[in-house]
């Protein structure tokens, strides 16, 4: 009877604590959403979507150049990293064991642990030096090296999930190897790909540091690839660290549009996941 | 213990003209459609298969007994060269097709599975919906001129693996979702719909109720007309209702190939009746 009480007071004990923890890694979360929220929702309303900033001492205008400059930014680097870190995955999960593989790993592993500020000093040198020019591409160009070893990765890890007994299966059909991996295998972890592609793209989203010396800002509208160009995160630091609190009010509201595409792009990743998966099993 | 493994002469010798349940058996000797000569086969170092030889015949089912772990798979994966693609497996000895050797270099494996076909241990639907499956390898293989045709196809080998009933109003869900007896008859399908000359089946009916086993049997003994089949089986009786010949294997040799009847009722060696009788295995 005894014991049994002692059981279960160490079975509640140990859920209790278990619940905390998860509390514990929520609250920085929720309190992160929360004061930018309250913080950045009083500034934003159309405007900040459509209109230009303004120059010091007017109030209102927006950062429809910066929005538009990180969609253009993170579509570069997609471009870029998607094909190249899925096909590397590829790569890497179906030659695994060759010195090849181990060293492509070895290398996404040691690329994913640069600081972005060393990949943005090196985008730098070889993308903006040789041209004299800042520019959306190098933007984009270091923004897809940091992409590429977290997609590359990912894909890897997700492939190498795939039960050996689909390639059988395929195989025994007469398909050629390459012909099992990109009818079988690569569409059985394709939900998995795309959710990690989307966390990759939510990711460096984020990343101010290697946009500094490279696409580094524009105060006007720019769709032009090879000239400088303006983004939420660049555009963010500078108003935050200005001494004006009409820029601080729109540092809030360009946080909030940040932090709502990243959610956006989770969510997006979560129905087309979900909508594959129904699909096909 | 000591046991004599009967010589690849005596199973042709043992194979030879005599009355029997089947009338194809007391037609003239049917082509030799696999011909297996000194096969060994190894593991890393660790040897599955010893010296093997024997003779399957055209037209005829072949089964095969004995006790798990013995090497009928691995030898049924022999003879579509399934066992390629694990690392650090090897081979001795010869395997032939229609006379052409299986293993000779230049020899086109895709083709050779094309025309080896293969049911798995374990079944391996794609995760792709039912009609996907079935049509995968008449996709891969380009062997449907329209749409209809393809339709017409996965049709006919749904029928033929007694599945057709249960599916037809909902080939375009997931296969996944189909329960493990109709995941296995879906394999079937599969394997039927690029129309081999040989069909493998390991343990074709392991999961199914008596019903689909019973559809199952009543297919394999329509098919043999235009097909070759090897089937592995735990089940005495099955093998005894279905197959024409039956190779007992034991620890990684053949230990007695010859008629079914005969292994079942007067086999020569001590082993073989051992097995078929229950007294182990
Ligand atoms: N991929 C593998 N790597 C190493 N050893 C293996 C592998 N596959 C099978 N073996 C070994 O080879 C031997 C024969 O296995 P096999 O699967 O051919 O047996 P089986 O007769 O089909 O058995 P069961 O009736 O249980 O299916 C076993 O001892 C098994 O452990
Ligand atoms: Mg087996």
């Amino acid at each position: 009877m005894n014991r049994d009480r002692l059981r279960r007071l160490i079975s509640s004990a140990f859920v209790g604590a278990c619940a905390l923890a998860v509390l514990l890694a929520l609250v920085p979360l929720a309190m992160v959403l929360f004061f930018v929220v309250r913080q950045g929702i009083g500034s934003l309303n159309l405007a900040f979507f459509t209109s230009m900033p303004r120059p010091v001492g007017e109030a209102g205008g927006g950062m429809a150049n910066a929005i538009v400059g990180t969609l253009m930014l993170t579509g570069i680097a997609s471009l870029m990293a998607v094909p190249v870190g899925v096909m590397s995955g590829i790569y890497m999960s179906e030659y695994a064991g060759t010195w090849l593989a181990i060293a492509l790993r070895f290398a996404a592993d040691t690329l994913n642990g640069v600081p972005s500020i060393v990949i943005g000093v090196f985008a730098y040198g070889i993308a903006v030096l040789p041209f004299k020019q800042f520019s959306a591409l190098a933007g984009g160009f270091a923004l897809g090296i940091m992409m590429i070893p977290i997609i590359a990765r990912t894909t890897e890890e997700l492939l190498l999930l795939v039960p050996n007994a689909l390639r059988e299966g395929a195989l025994a059909l007469g398909a050629t190897r390459a012909r099992a991996v990109f009818t079988v295998i690569v569409p059985a972890a394709l939900p998995g790909i795309i959710t990690g592609i989307v966390l990759a793209l939510a990711r460096i989203a984020g990343e101010t540091a290697p946009l500094l010396f490279t696409s580094f800002n524009n105060r006007f509208f720019s769709r032009a690839l090879t000239q400088p160009i303006s983004s939420l995160t660049v555009q963010i630091y500078t108003y935050a660290i200005s001494p004006y609190d009409d820029w601080h009010r729109q540092a809030w509201a360009g946080a909030l549009v940040l932090v709502g595409f990243v959610l956006t792009c989770s969510l997006l990743a979560r129905i087309a996941t979900a909508r594959i998966r129904r699909l096909r099993g | 213990m000591t046991h004599q493994v009967s010589s690849p002469t005596r199973f042709t010798t043992g194979l030879s003209v005599r009355d029997g349940r089947d009338p194809a058996l007391n037609q003239a000797p049917k082509a030799v459609k696999i011909d297996v000569e000194h096969l060994s086969f190894f593991y890393g170092v660790k040897r599955a298969l010893e010296d093997i030889s024997l003779q399957i015949q055209a037209n005829l089912v072949t089964a095969f007994i004995g006790p798990s772990g013995c090497g009928k798979s691995t030898f049924l994966r022999t003879l579509n060269r399934m066992n390629d693609i694990i690392p650090g497996a090897r081979i001795e000895g010869h395997v032939r097709i229609d006379g052409l050797d299986a293993y000779a270099s230049g020899v086109d494996v895709v083709k050779l599975r094309r025309k080896v076909g293969m049911v798995f241990q374990k079944s391996n639907p794609f995760p792709k919906t039912i009609f996907e499956n079935v049509a995968y390898g008449l996709r891969i293989n380009g062997l449907a001129a329209s749409k209809s045709e393809l339709a017409g196809r996965v049709e006919e080998s749904l029928k033929q693996a007694a599945l057709w009933g249960e599916v037809k109003d909902r080939l375009h869900e997931s296969a996944l979702a189909m329960s493990g007896g109709q995941q296995q008859r879906l394999c079937i399908a599969r394997a039927l719909a690029i129309r081999p000359d040989i069909i493998l089946m390991d343990e074709p009916a392991s999961a199914l109720d008596p019903i689909a086993t019973q559809r199952i049997e009543e297919l394999v003994y329509d098919l043999k007309q235009a097909y070759t089949i090897v089937i592995v089986t735990h089940n005495m009786q099955q093998a005894a209702r279905i197959s024409d010949h039956t190779a007992f294997f034991w620890l990684g040799r053949l230990v007695e190939y010859d008629r079914t009847d005969k292994i079942f009722t007067n086999p020569s060696e001590k082993l073989t009746e051992d097995y078929v009788t229950g007294r182990f295995g």
